[in-house]
């Protein structure tokens, strides 16, 4: 009975082996509200430097998350609570349009303000986007405005679509999410707009985009439990989810449906159809 | 494993702690059964070398043998492959997808059901398609035998429920001032075949050392009718080395290595080949003949690591171009010792063992500006399984009875994060970590009334899913065309089985009637699931595995032996199977009716065979499981064996044909339907130097 004690608690022991991951550590961050961003750009007027950020390291067409930040040239220090509003307008040869904006708010940080542009395409040689700001330091207003460099996704793949619904409308719709793309259920986000006209753009509420992503390197394959992008009130954006079952070169297909589940733009992929005309692309 | 250890015990969780409570209560509840006053009796378990069939129904034993010569001469092809000599098995049956790594099916159940193993340590092939069988990492040149078990007469080296192979290692042991040269070669002229192989045994009272290589080359192989059947090549080696040390007190210390690796394997039945299959299998061992009221008592202490990598270079067309390298570690351990009191023989056994199974597939697309597609076919699944086994071998005057017992614990843990993520797109709430209790239980009476010997037996046996059915990810099937997605959610399969068997034997003649059914609830495939859409390009849809309500499996055999004179033997068997679920519909790869006869000739030096195998047309085949109608066939084969003395050394000459008749056949066991090999003459030569 003892040997079979022992033996039993080897057993027990061996049962025991089991290997785990060891969490990281975080270490203490110094305050620094726009670590890990890139300076993109600096709008310099007779009084303050005006500091542009973006996870890129410069204006992107499609979705950009922009963060703000005034300098104070006479005490070299940023300065707290300014009021900014924005607006970039592109100017083409023969005609000028902006493109889809949020407001721009105050972060936690009160020297930070943080908003988000959607630029539907890259400047050129002859075309070129103009950022204007306003803004307001203890009431005092002021007015900047640059230039800025917009430039294409270097692999050509496709985040932003402006395209004329079905409804004779103009939308422009972004992807937001995922940044990085995994091999997983990504969170997926997009924000919808409908141009008024060329200077404006209103959210679109309560619409439906359908979402099928295929590997056209993969005879088309697709994947199982994504979810259609919905209108989320909160965020004023458009929340779903992304399923995607290998890295490599994904193509996610959509359908824009209004309200009355209409659709507006976009096919089904069949055997005969391989792509919908509204579609991003990534690759990872 | 420092980490892995100290990590592990702070992490375990409190389930699995009282799981094990509940074991040894368990145990505890059935301990006495077993306590009887003290008698020596020295009677091995259940093994028996010579004709299974009369004391065994449930245990076969394949002699390999080569450094016993009194077995080695029987053989009718002393250099066949292991597949082989299993496929020669009367209860195995033979999967195959090639000329090489077979991959054996005991009860017309394959890998998952079964338990196999080399000297009782587990190891698991690193293939996410079944292209790399345990079975292909062992020769012959190192094997002394295999023992098959059906049911759960082999649940003794692990969890199973459709049986267990046993492949056992070939060891000198101690003998005084012993020292012998073994130099083999074979030619076989179907696929130009060259085997080349040496062994060398050394040994004194207290030590044996052992050492044996083989080589193999064949080219392609033709089917019946010249056909030539293209990516059947194949290359391997094997290296092993066996040592041991006696010891004081009746107790010795051994150790055994074994390395095998196969290049360019060729896998005709198959869209991949095989660029390499890598084995390195060691053991440590300490045996002691007494231990308290205990005897044979051993332990062991074991590691094994597998390297797979699929190969598509060599095929011209191919939808993509694709890596698949996989990896399969194993450690584990054993320690049992028996315990003989009046007409008991007890095997108490406790084991374990920890296994790494990764598995990955990366797609080069022909739009060469896109990147590489890359995925976790297995991701990363660490299994660990401990349990204890406990048997009974009570003898009567005329009868005996034996039951057993396996308890096991087994923890499955995606380790991988990426993997883990990649699973949760089909099963968002699945936990990394999972644990299973498998219970078995199994009784078996027999009974000897004049020249009749009948037995019966019930058991009863639990399995995990394998870590392809639990969490394999788009593993692609092209026998059926589709893919395989694991299932987390599985729940354990089940089997009761129930067996018999009479048998009639007399001085010249024996005949016996064997008969097992296996009803599995919860039986495990994979079914079609619409929704899915393929990856693989070409593939009809994807399946998910699942657990059926039950299914069951049944087989039948006749077999006899006639001895017409001193010299000459007559064998002969048939067998029926069958295989459904409870919607009767037929599962996959069972066995239509098939049959054997064997005529046998020895004489002194001079041996022969006859030999005629072959099976009916497979009338219950199921087209959902990519199965169609094989065709019934009939095949003879000749083999003929001389032994020569050259002064004090011994000369074998061994030469046979086989598929004497160029027959082209395919049998429900080939995978795609590609034929079997048409006729083929070999030739081995094997010198013995003393």
């Amino acid at each position: 009975m003892k040997t079979i004690k022992y033996l039993f608690a080897i057993t027990i022991l061996f049962t025991s082996f089991v290997s785990c991951s060891s969490d990281d550590s975080d270490d203490l961050k110094e305050e620094n509200p726009v670590e890990g961003l890139n300076l993109v750009e600096t709008i310099e007027t007779d009084h303050h430097d005006i500091e542009l950020y973006s996870a890129n390291k410069s204006f992107m067409i499609g979705y950009n998350d922009i963060s703000i930040r005034i300098k104070d040239q006479a005490t070299n220090t940023y300065i707290s609570n300014a009021e900014i509003s924005w607006t970039p307008v592109m100017h083409m040869t023969s005609m000028m349009h902006s493109c889809p904006t949020s407001e721009v708010s105050l972060t936690e940080n009160t020297t930070v303000s943080n908003g988000f542009i959607v630029f539907q395409m890259p400047g050129n040689d002859t075309e070129y986007w103009n950022l204007k700001l306003n803004y307001s330091i203890d009431d005092e207003s002021f007015e900047a405005s640059k230039n800025i460099e917009v430039i294409a996704d270097e692999d050509d793949m496709r985040s932003v679509s402006s395209f004329m619904g079905s409804d004779n409308s103009r939308y422009v719709l972004a992807m937001v999410t995922p940044v990085n793309p995994e091999v997983k259920v990504n969170d997926f986000t997009a924000v919808l707009y409908k141009m008024e006209d060329m200077m404006t753009f209103s959210v679109v509420e309560d619409f439906t985009v359908t979402v099928d992503p295929r590997m056209p390197g993969m005879g088309n394959h697709s994947s199982p439990n994504n979810e259609d992008l919905t209108y989320n009130a909160a965020s004023n954006m458009y929340d779903g989810k992304l399923s995607l079952t290998m890295t490599g070169y994904w193509k996610m297909n959509l359908k824009l449906l209004n309200e009355d589940g209409d659709v507006l733009k976009g096919e089904d992929v069949t055997e005969e159809n391989i792509e919908s005309s509204l579609y991003f692309d990534f690759e990872f | 494993m420092q980490h892995i250890k100290a990590m592990g015990i702070m992490l375990y969780p409190n389930q699995a702690i009282n799981k094990l409570k509940r074991v040894c209560f368990l145990v505890a509840l059935t301990l006495p059964l077993w306590s009887y006053s003290q008698q020596e009796n020295h009677k091995k378990h259940a093994q028996t070398e010579v004709d299974s069939v009369k004391t065994n129904i449930l245990k076969e034993v394949v002699l390999i043998a080569s450094k016993k010569k009194l077995f080695y001469q029987q053989e009718p092809k002393p250099l066949a492959s292991v597949d082989e000599f299993l496929d020669s098995a009367q209860k195995v049956n033979m999967i195959k997808r090639g000329a090489y790594a077979w991959e054996p099916a005991v009860n017309n159940m394959v890998s998952e059901r079964l338990s196999v193993t080399i000297d009782g340590m587990r190891i698991f092939a690193a293939c996410t398609d079944k292209m790399d069988p345990i079975t292909s990492y062992v020769d012959v040149s190192n094997l002394s035998k295999i023992t098959v078990a059906s049911g759960q007469e082999g649940s003794e080296h692990g969890v199973c429920v459709g049986g267990a192979i046993d492949l056992e290692l070939d060891k000198t042991g101690f003998k005084e001032d012993y020292f012998k040269v073994n130099i083999e070669s074979g030619f076989e002229s179907n696929n130009k075949q060259k085997i080349i192989g040496a062994d060398l045994n050394f040994a004194d009272t207290n030590f044996y050392v052992d050492a044996d290589v083989i080589y193999r080359n064949a080219d392609n192989y033709f089917a019946g009718g010249g056909e030539e059947v293209l990516y059947s090549q194949f290359e391997k080696y094997n290296l092993s080395f066996n040592g041991g040390v006696l010891l004081k007190n009746e107790s010795k210390l051994t150790t055994s290595f074994i390395f095998d690796e196969a290049r360019n394997v060729g896998y005709p039945a198959l869209p991949m080949d095989v660029s390499l299959a890598r084995a390195f299998i060691g053991s440590v061992s300490y045996e002691q003949l007494h231990l308290g009221q205990l005897t044979h008592w051993e332990s062991k202490l074991y590691a094994n690591s597998i390297t797979h990598i699929m190969d598509d270079s060599k095929r011209p067309d191919v939808p993509i171009r694709m890596d698949m390298p996989g990896w399969s570690d194993t450690y584990g351990f054993y320690s049992q010792a028996q315990l003989n009191k009046q007409k008991h023989n007890v095997l108490f056994k406790v084991d374990g063992y920890y296994n790494r199974a990764l598995a990955e597939m990366t797609m080069y697309p022909n739009d060469p500006n896109q990147s590489a597609m890359f995925m976790l076919t297995w991701p990363d699944v660490h299994t660990l399984n401990s349990g204890i086994y406990v048997q009974d071998q009570i003898t009567f005057a005329q009868s005996d009875l034996k039951v057993s017992t396996r308890l096991s614990f087994q923890n499955n843990r995606v380790a991988d994060e990426f993997g883990l993520n990649s699973l949760k797109i089909f099963y968002p709430d699945m936990e990394a970590s999972q644990n299973r209790f498998l219970t078995s239980m199994a009784a078996q009476y027999h009974k000897k009334i004049n020249a009749f010997d009948v037995a019966a037996g019930l058991s009863y046996a639990t399995r995990a899913p394998s870590v392809s059915e639990g969490y394999g990810f788009y593993l692609y099937n092209s026998s059926d065309n589709h893919d395989y997605i694991g299932n987390p959610n599985l729940k354990n399969e089940q089997a009761l089985e129930l067996n018999g068997s009479v048998a009639l034997n007399k001085k010249t003649f024996n005949i016996s009637l064997d008969a097992n059914a296996f009803k599995m609830p919860n039986y495990i495939i994979g079914e079609v699931d619409t929704n899915l859409s393929p990856m693989t390009i070409g593939a009809e849809g994807v399946k998910v595995y699942q657990n059926l309500d039950y299914a069951v499996i049944t087989n039948v055999a006749l077999s006899s032996a006639y001895k017409i004179s001193k010299t000459l033997n007559l064998n002969g068997v048939i067998s029926y199977h069958r295989g459904i679920d409870n919607d009767q519909r037929n599962l996959p790869f069972i066995s239509p009716l098939a049959y054997g006869a064997t005529l046998k000739y020895h004489k002194k030096t001079f041996n022969g065979e006859l030999a005629m195998r072959g099976a009916g047309k497979q009338i219950h085949y199921n087209p959902d499981f990519g199965e169609d109608q094989s065709d019934a066939y009939t095949i003879f084969s000749l083999a003929l064996g001389k032994t020569f003395y050259v002064s004090k050394n011994q000369l074998y000459l061994k030469t046979g044909v086989e598929n004497i008749f160029d027959t082209y056949y395919s049998t429900y066991s080939d995978w795609n339907n590609i034929p079997r090999m048409g006729r083929n003459i070999y030739v081995s030569l094997s010198y013995k130097i003393n």
